[in-house]
């Protein structure tokens, strides 16, 4: 069986003994930080910039004419991975002047965010760049039904983007111009 | 409508291989016979060649002669010498000869199909995202594996009328249109309703119904699957899913005996549509629009979900309980159904021999269309016949049943499926007999019962028909059915254990068949299950010649002579 040695212990330094040595350099520390600009945020009271290209909670997007983008092609329901997306698809009827040439629309579009992995994938999908993953973070409910997004709660979220297309607008013109036969 | 004149083989020389395929056949099936696919939109097997979409031009040659001797020319090396003809030529309306020589495969065709393809994506519109015929279109296919990939258009596309109303069930989008016209050879050769044409020149061609006419036949949707791209598209299936999400199953179309094969698609446990399977003994490629409906009487508001004794809900085995004790008195009528499946006619016929019931079956008849509505609007009448629940053909109605209410000599009743007031029973001696009522949907049977057992619609069961030709088809189950219910089968062979004292009949398909090979029915002996599932089984129906059934001359179906 080993033998336990037992270590004498070296004497403390007066400095040692006094501690303020130590006090000081604690007291250092302490004093620079007081003067240095601050790292954290007063959260939730302060919100931090969120930057770009950041994968927030996806939301639905409409154009600068405030008509819906999305034409429920249903593509980032089959891509979802988590199966997150649910879309009940529709026809849009024919007289509605403001939305001319649009045939099909959601009906329902719903994300469930319980689901939800914030991947990104749907917005990558989308042929018509009608959703997007924008800024908002945090998402809580007091219910399972609360956390799930459905579209006009999307649509609030998402609000309107700058779009570069006109996809509408392009069909009518192509219409007046004189294509049409 | 070109088919090989004779069943002898030929040798051609396919892309440089010789191989062996019927002769007089076109280029395009010789090609696809020997694992080549010649891409094509306007030929269609099943209509007459048109020859408009150029896509399937191919190279053909033939050994050339000598023009003064007729001897042959040959190569250097001895081989003979193919005179290549110097443009390419369409394979659907080349039929091979023997010696003949085809390049499916070689630049110059790949380059036409690159040209072609190219052409008819000039005016076609980007809409992939909203067309339905997106994930089952040619165009987009072959426009990936024959395509260019880019495009080289920077004028502007044509602008057509989206949404045209061609009938009551088919919307035309005419931007979509190629102009293949398979639509109109179907109207003019297989519906015998010519109300398609084109009208106006170039690339103003427009599909149109001739004026005051629509297309409102009960043939109407199969232009819809016929059509290559996205023009023709179904008013009831427009925008309600995309088909990548659908689960096909094949089914059988039971409005009538004609037995059509079906593919049901349903996407999580709900029918979104129900489409034509092509079966060459059968329907070609076809069916009837009212066949597509019948997926809509699956969520119906008359669907039967609980079992119910006197009206009140019982839970499923009381009930079948409660129907057992009813079984057991005397004087049982049985009424059989020509809707149900072989399966479960089989053990009607066992309970009916069992509790010495007499069967009583209504036909239902109605107008023969002589394509793919027969005058039997049941699908398994035959099978009623094969399993010996009838011996006679059957009236339209229940008459006799009523006489024998009248008379006493019936007193309890078990009905599958039958509407026993419009089959002719008086409401004065429904109400003198006791009725356990077996049925999907609510009627007037089972208004009355006493004891109400639900079942399976067509569409949650497997289970085979045996159609007007006596071709017996199997069928496999395509959705769910509502929770806590059984089928048919299940429900009877429950019964027959209970009043026999023995084990419950396992309603494994698989074991009811053995059932049936263990011999009762000599016609069908020799069949199993599994060979069913695989391909159909022709019976020899001669011993009815006698009977005077009610179907014309169809689509291939040619009555027995008598």
């Amino acid at each position: 069986m080993a033998k336990t040695v037992v270590l004498e212990r070296k004497p403390l330094s007066l400095s040692e003994r006094t501690y303020l040595p130590q006090i000081v350099t604690g007291l250092k520390t302490t004093f620079s930080n007081m003067f240095k600009p601050k790292v954290t945020l007063q959260y939730p009271e302060e919100k931090p910039v969120i930057p770009n290209n950041y994968r927030g909670v996806p939301t639905l997007v409409k154009d600068p004419n405030g008509r819906e983008k999305c034409v429920s092609c249903q593509l980032c329901e089959f891509v979802c991975p988590p199966k997150a997306i649910r879309i009940t698809p529709g026809s849009v009827p024919d007289d509605q002047e403001d939305r001319e040439h649009v045939e099909k629309a959601p009906q329902e579009f719903e994300i469930n965010m319980l689901r939800c992995i914030y991947c990104g994938y749907c917005q990558e999908v989308c042929p018509e760049e009608a959703i997007f993953l924008q800024d908002q973070y945090s998402s809580s409910g007091y219910s399972r039904e609360e956390m799930v997004n459905n579209k006009q709660k999307l649509y609030e979220l998402g609000g309107t983007l700058p779009d570069h297309h006109y996809k509408w607008d392009k069909k009518k013109e192509a219409e007046e111009l004189g294509n049409a036969h | 409508m070109i088919s090989p004149t004779k069943e002898e083989l030929i040798t051609i020389n396919l892309n440089g291989l010789e191989v062996e395929v019927p002769n007089g056949m076109n280029a395009v099936e010789a090609a696809a016979l020997h694992g080549h696919e010649v891409p094509h939109y306007c030929y269609h097997p099943k209509l007459s060649v048109a020859g408009n979409c150029r896509m399937c031009l191919v190279e053909m040659g033939t050994p050339m002669r000598d023009r003064a001797t007729g001897e042959p020319i040959l190569e250097e090396d001895g081989s003979p010498k193919i005179g290549w003809v110097p443009k390419p030529v369409i394979g659907c309306a080349t039929n091979v000869s023997s010696g003949m020589h085809l390049r499916t495969e070689s630049d110059l065709v790949s380059e036409c199909r690159e040209g072609i393809m190219e052409f008819l994506l000039v005016n076609h519109p980007l809409d992939c995202p909203i067309c339905d015929q997106a994930g089952e279109c040619r165009l987009q296919e072959f426009a990936t594996d024959y395509g260019r990939g880019y495009s080289r258009y920077v004028e502007r596309k044509n602008v057509k009328p989206k949404r045209t109303r061609l009938g009551p069930r088919v919307t035309l989008d005419d931007e979509r249109c190629i102009l293949c016209s398979r639509c109109i050879r179907f109207s003019q050769e297989v519906a015998k309703d010519d109300v398609l044409g084109f009208v106006d020149r170039g690339s103003f061609s427009t599909l149109t119904c001739f004026p005051g006419k629509e297309l409102s036949n009960n043939y109407s949707l199969n232009t819809v699957d016929i059509c290559p791209v996205g023009a023709l598209t179904s008013t009831d299936f427009r925008f309600k899913m995309r088909v990548w999400f659908l689960k096909e199953s094949k089914s059988i179309c039971v409005e009538s005996s004609a037995g059509c094969n079906t593919t049901v698609s349903s996407r999580e446990g709900v029918i979104q549509r129900i489409t034509p399977c092509r079966n060459d003994l059968v329907n070609d490629t076809w069916m009837t629009d009212s066949g597509r409906e019948i997926y809509k009487t699956v969520r119906s508001e008359d669907r039967i979900l609980r079992p119910s004794v006197k009206g009140e809900d019982q839970p499923l085995n009381e009930t079948i309980s409660s129907a057992v004790n009813i079984l057991q008195e005397n004087k049982i009528g049985l009424v059989a159904s020509c809707h149900s499946t072989l399966e479960e006619q089989i053990l009607t016929k066992k309970l009916a021999d069992l509790t010495k019931a007499e069967i009583f079956l209504r036909g239902h008849f109605g107008e023969d269309d002589g394509i793919l509505l027969s005058a039997d609007r049941s699908p398994n009448l035959r099978g009623a016949l094969v399993t010996g629940l009838i011996q006679e053909y059957p009236e339209d109605n229940l008459l006799a049943l009523n006489d024998a209410i009248t008379k006493g000599d019936v007193e309890v009743l078990l009905v599958m499926n039958e509407d026993l007031i419009k089959s002719g029973i008086s409401e004065e001696n429904l109400a003198k007999v006791k009725v356990v009522y077996i049925g999907t949907h609510s009627n007037s049977s089972s208004q009355n019962a006493d004891i109400v057992l639900p079942g399976l619609s067509v569409f949650e069961k497997g289970g085979s028909f045996i159609n007007r030709s006596f071709l017996l088809q199997s069928f496999e189950l395509c959705i769910p059915g509502p929770v806590g219910l059984k089928s048919q089968a299940e429900v009877l062979s429950a019964i027959i254990a209970q009043l026999s004292n023995e084990e419950c009949i396992s309603t494994n398909l698989d074991s009811i068949w053995e059932l049936v090979n263990s011999g009762q029915i000599d016609l069908l002996s020799s069949i199993t299950y599994a060979d069913l599932k695989v391909a159909p089984v022709q019976l020899d129906g001669s011993r009815w010649s006698q009977l005077n059934f009610v179907e014309k001359e169809a689509l291939n179906y040619r009555p027995l002579a008598s």
